[in-house]
Protein backbone atom coordinates (compact mmCIF):
# COMPACT_ATOMS: atom_id res chain seq x y z
CA UNK A 1 0.00 0.00 0.00
CA UNK A 2 1.90 3.15 -0.91
CA UNK A 3 0.43 7.24 -0.60
CA UNK A 4 2.21 10.02 -1.64
CA UNK A 5 1.06 13.45 -0.72
CA UNK A 6 2.20 16.97 -1.36
CA UNK A 7 3.52 19.61 1.30
CA UNK A 8 3.68 23.22 0.76
CA UNK A 9 6.39 25.25 2.64
CA UNK A 10 5.18 27.68 5.23
CA UNK A 11 2.22 26.60 5.32
CA UNK A 12 1.34 25.68 9.10
CA UNK A 13 -2.38 25.79 8.98
CA UNK A 14 -1.79 22.09 7.18
CA UNK A 15 1.23 21.02 8.61
CA UNK A 16 0.38 17.58 10.47
CA UNK A 17 -2.73 17.13 8.04
CA UNK A 18 -0.92 13.75 6.40
CA UNK A 19 0.79 12.55 9.52
CA UNK A 20 -2.96 12.81 11.13
CA UNK A 21 -4.32 10.66 7.82
CA UNK A 22 -1.23 8.46 8.03
CA UNK A 23 -2.39 7.34 11.60
CA UNK A 24 -5.89 6.45 10.64
CA UNK A 25 -4.68 4.32 7.84
CA UNK A 26 -2.25 2.85 10.38
CA UNK A 27 -5.31 2.21 12.96
CA UNK A 28 -7.06 0.49 10.80
CA UNK A 29 -4.98 -1.80 9.81
CA UNK A 30 -4.22 -2.81 13.00
CA UNK A 31 -0.96 -2.00 13.18
CA UNK A 32 0.56 -2.44 16.56
CA UNK A 33 -0.46 0.85 18.84
CA UNK A 34 3.27 2.04 20.35
CA UNK A 35 4.88 0.97 16.92
CA UNK A 36 1.85 3.03 15.18
CA UNK A 37 2.96 6.24 17.47
CA UNK A 38 6.56 6.20 16.80
CA UNK A 39 5.84 6.18 12.91
CA UNK A 40 3.33 9.12 13.09
CA UNK A 41 5.33 11.20 15.55
CA UNK A 42 8.68 10.40 13.10
CA UNK A 43 6.25 11.81 10.12
CA UNK A 44 5.24 14.48 11.73
CA UNK A 45 8.43 16.02 13.03
CA UNK A 46 9.24 15.60 9.24
CA UNK A 47 6.38 17.11 7.71
CA UNK A 48 7.14 20.40 10.05
CA UNK A 49 9.85 20.19 9.28
CA UNK A 50 9.77 20.59 5.71
CA UNK A 51 6.71 23.21 6.37
CA UNK A 52 9.38 25.34 8.52
CA UNK A 53 12.40 24.69 5.87
CA UNK A 54 11.32 24.40 2.88
CA UNK A 55 9.37 25.48 -0.45
CA UNK A 56 7.64 22.58 -0.84
CA UNK A 57 8.39 18.77 -0.75
CA UNK A 58 6.63 15.35 -1.39
CA UNK A 59 6.46 12.26 1.53
CA UNK A 60 5.99 8.80 -0.10
CA UNK A 61 4.61 6.08 2.94
CA UNK A 62 4.68 2.50 1.79
CA UNK A 63 3.12 0.12 4.36
CA UNK A 64 4.69 -3.71 3.82
CA UNK A 65 4.07 -6.23 5.81
CA UNK A 66 6.92 -6.10 7.65
CA UNK A 67 8.04 -2.67 7.56
CA UNK A 68 6.99 0.95 6.93
CA UNK A 69 8.84 3.24 4.65
CA UNK A 70 9.14 7.00 4.23
CA UNK A 71 10.44 9.07 1.88
CA UNK A 72 10.46 12.72 2.68
CA UNK A 73 11.69 14.91 -0.41
CA UNK A 74 11.63 18.30 -0.40
CA UNK A 75 12.87 21.39 -2.64
CA UNK A 76 14.37 23.54 -0.24
CA UNK A 77 17.85 25.51 1.21
CA UNK A 78 19.21 21.63 1.82
CA UNK A 79 21.14 20.79 4.93
CA UNK A 80 24.92 22.19 4.44
CA UNK A 81 26.23 20.04 7.74
CA UNK A 82 24.40 16.98 8.15
CA UNK A 83 26.15 16.28 12.00
CA UNK A 84 25.83 19.42 12.89
CA UNK A 85 21.95 19.21 11.71
CA UNK A 86 21.73 16.07 14.04
CA UNK A 87 22.34 17.29 16.88
CA UNK A 88 20.19 18.32 19.96
CA UNK A 89 19.79 21.74 19.95
CA UNK A 90 20.88 22.85 16.59
CA UNK A 91 18.46 24.56 14.74
CA UNK A 92 17.87 27.00 12.13
CA UNK A 93 14.07 28.05 12.84
CA UNK A 94 12.27 31.13 12.21
CA UNK A 95 11.05 33.33 14.76
CA UNK A 96 7.61 32.17 13.71
CA UNK A 97 8.33 28.96 13.77
CA UNK A 98 9.17 29.19 17.43
CA UNK A 99 6.00 30.77 17.79
CA UNK A 100 4.45 27.15 16.46
CA UNK A 101 6.50 25.46 19.30
CA UNK A 102 9.30 23.93 17.11
CA UNK A 103 12.63 24.92 16.06
CA UNK A 104 14.14 23.79 19.34
CA UNK A 105 16.88 21.90 17.41
CA UNK A 106 15.36 18.47 18.49
CA UNK A 107 13.25 17.18 14.82
CA UNK A 108 15.83 15.22 13.36
CA UNK A 109 17.09 13.24 16.52
CA UNK A 110 13.47 12.62 17.51
CA UNK A 111 12.92 11.37 14.12
CA UNK A 112 16.14 9.38 14.41
CA UNK A 113 14.94 7.62 18.05
CA UNK A 114 11.01 7.32 16.38
CA UNK A 115 12.21 4.91 13.72
CA UNK A 116 14.22 2.00 13.08
CA UNK A 117 16.82 2.97 10.52
CA UNK A 118 16.69 7.04 8.97
CA UNK A 119 18.96 8.13 5.74
CA UNK A 120 19.43 11.81 4.91
CA UNK A 121 20.84 13.04 2.01
CA UNK A 122 20.90 16.79 0.64
CA UNK A 123 22.36 18.82 -1.74
CA UNK A 124 22.59 22.68 -0.11
CA UNK A 125 20.29 25.35 -2.42
CA UNK A 126 18.60 21.98 -3.55
CA UNK A 127 16.66 20.25 -1.41
CA UNK A 128 16.46 17.28 1.16
CA UNK A 129 15.81 13.89 1.11
CA UNK A 130 14.66 11.76 4.66
CA UNK A 131 14.09 7.89 4.33
CA UNK A 132 12.74 6.25 7.76
CA UNK A 133 11.83 2.67 7.94
CA UNK A 134 10.32 1.18 10.97
CA UNK A 135 9.47 -2.55 11.59
CA UNK A 136 6.38 -3.78 12.57
CA UNK A 137 5.80 -6.18 15.37
CA UNK A 138 3.21 -9.04 14.78
CA UNK A 139 0.06 -7.18 17.07
CA UNK A 140 -0.66 -9.40 19.79
CA UNK A 141 -4.28 -8.05 20.65
CA UNK B 1 -7.95 11.24 39.43
CA UNK B 2 -10.79 12.14 37.11
CA UNK B 3 -10.66 15.51 34.23
CA UNK B 4 -13.73 16.79 36.58
CA UNK B 5 -11.66 17.03 39.85
CA UNK B 6 -8.96 18.49 37.85
CA UNK B 7 -11.33 21.34 36.04
CA UNK B 8 -12.60 22.04 39.83
CA UNK B 9 -9.29 22.33 40.78
CA UNK B 10 -7.45 25.06 38.43
CA UNK B 11 -11.30 26.74 37.96
CA UNK B 12 -11.28 25.82 34.71
CA UNK B 13 -14.22 25.89 32.06
CA UNK B 14 -14.58 23.11 29.68
CA UNK B 15 -14.80 24.17 26.07
CA UNK B 16 -15.32 21.08 24.43
CA UNK B 17 -15.64 17.38 24.81
CA UNK B 18 -17.51 17.56 28.04
CA UNK B 19 -18.10 13.37 27.71
CA UNK B 20 -14.73 13.35 28.58
CA UNK B 21 -14.69 14.72 32.25
CA UNK B 22 -15.27 11.07 33.82
CA UNK B 23 -11.75 9.90 32.28
CA UNK B 24 -9.10 9.09 34.93
CA UNK B 25 -5.94 11.33 34.10
CA UNK B 26 -2.13 10.04 35.73
CA UNK B 27 0.34 12.36 34.59
CA UNK B 28 0.59 15.96 33.96
CA UNK B 29 3.43 17.54 31.51
CA UNK B 30 3.96 21.61 31.14
CA UNK B 31 5.09 23.02 28.00
CA UNK B 32 5.06 25.57 25.43
CA UNK B 33 7.57 24.07 23.07
CA UNK B 34 6.04 21.09 20.71
CA UNK B 35 9.18 19.27 20.19
CA UNK B 36 9.93 18.62 23.65
CA UNK B 37 6.30 16.59 23.82
CA UNK B 38 6.69 15.09 21.27
CA UNK B 39 9.55 13.24 22.93
CA UNK B 40 6.84 12.03 25.33
CA UNK B 41 6.55 8.36 25.43
CA UNK B 42 4.00 8.02 28.32
CA UNK B 43 -0.15 8.18 28.02
CA UNK B 44 -3.08 9.20 30.14
CA UNK B 45 -2.09 12.50 30.27
CA UNK B 46 -2.71 16.18 30.57
CA UNK B 47 -1.15 18.93 28.85
CA UNK B 48 -0.84 22.18 30.00
CA UNK B 49 0.12 24.81 27.74
CA UNK B 50 0.38 28.67 27.19
CA UNK B 51 1.14 28.00 23.52
CA UNK B 52 -2.56 28.34 21.91
CA UNK B 53 -2.24 27.42 18.00
CA UNK B 54 -3.58 24.60 15.69
CA UNK B 55 -0.17 22.67 16.03
CA UNK B 56 -0.84 22.51 19.79
CA UNK B 57 -3.93 20.31 19.01
CA UNK B 58 -1.99 18.30 15.85
CA UNK B 59 0.61 17.77 17.97
CA UNK B 60 -1.23 16.43 20.92
CA UNK B 61 -3.14 14.47 18.48
CA UNK B 62 0.26 12.60 17.34
CA UNK B 63 0.92 12.16 20.98
CA UNK B 64 -2.13 10.49 21.86
CA UNK B 65 -3.00 13.53 24.07
CA UNK B 66 -6.95 13.79 25.19
CA UNK B 67 -7.08 16.65 27.61
CA UNK B 68 -5.17 20.25 27.31
CA UNK B 69 -5.38 22.84 29.62
CA UNK B 70 -4.78 26.30 28.77
CA UNK B 71 -3.11 28.48 31.35
CA UNK B 72 -3.84 32.34 31.53
CA UNK B 73 -7.11 32.35 29.34
CA UNK B 74 -5.40 32.10 26.23
CA UNK B 75 -7.66 32.07 23.23
CA UNK B 76 -8.69 29.19 21.92
CA UNK B 77 -9.79 29.49 17.95
CA UNK B 78 -12.33 27.81 16.26
CA UNK B 79 -10.00 25.89 14.47
CA UNK B 80 -8.64 24.50 17.44
CA UNK B 81 -11.98 23.62 18.79
CA UNK B 82 -13.33 21.90 15.63
CA UNK B 83 -9.57 19.69 15.00
CA UNK B 84 -10.10 18.87 19.15
CA UNK B 85 -13.65 17.48 18.64
CA UNK B 86 -12.57 15.61 15.59
CA UNK B 87 -9.69 13.69 17.66
CA UNK B 88 -12.28 13.78 20.86
CA UNK B 89 -10.19 15.99 22.96
CA UNK B 90 -11.21 17.72 25.45
CA UNK B 91 -10.06 21.85 26.32
CA UNK B 92 -9.90 23.55 29.21
CA UNK B 93 -8.90 27.02 29.93
CA UNK B 94 -7.80 27.86 33.32
CA UNK B 95 -7.12 31.72 34.67
CA UNK B 96 -4.05 30.73 36.33
CA UNK B 97 -0.42 30.32 35.33
CA UNK B 98 1.09 27.43 34.22
CA UNK B 99 3.24 27.53 37.21
CA UNK B 100 -0.08 27.52 39.57
CA UNK B 101 -1.81 24.83 38.00
CA UNK B 102 1.29 22.33 37.78
CA UNK B 103 1.78 23.25 41.09
CA UNK B 104 -1.60 22.81 42.50
CA UNK B 105 -2.25 19.19 40.48
CA UNK B 106 1.12 18.13 41.68
CA UNK B 107 -0.27 18.71 45.14
CA UNK B 108 -3.36 16.97 44.37
CA UNK B 109 -1.36 13.78 43.07
CA UNK B 110 -0.91 14.31 39.74
CA UNK B 111 2.49 12.47 38.53
CA UNK B 112 5.30 14.43 36.70
CA UNK B 113 6.94 12.56 33.93
CA UNK B 114 10.39 13.68 34.05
Amino acid sequence: MQFRHKISGGDFSKAGNIASSVKKILHQLNIDHSVAKRIVIALYEGEVNVVAHAYSGIIEVDVNEDKIKIKITDKGPGIPNIEEAMREGYSTATPQVREMGFGAGMGLSNMKKNSDSMNISSIPGEGTIVELVTYIKPNAG
Amino acid sequence: MTIKEITRIIDGKVICCEEKLPNNIEYAFSSDLMSDVLTIEKENLVLITGLANLQTIRTSEMSDISCIIFARDKKIGEDMVSLAKENNMILIESPYSMFHISGELYKAGIKSIY
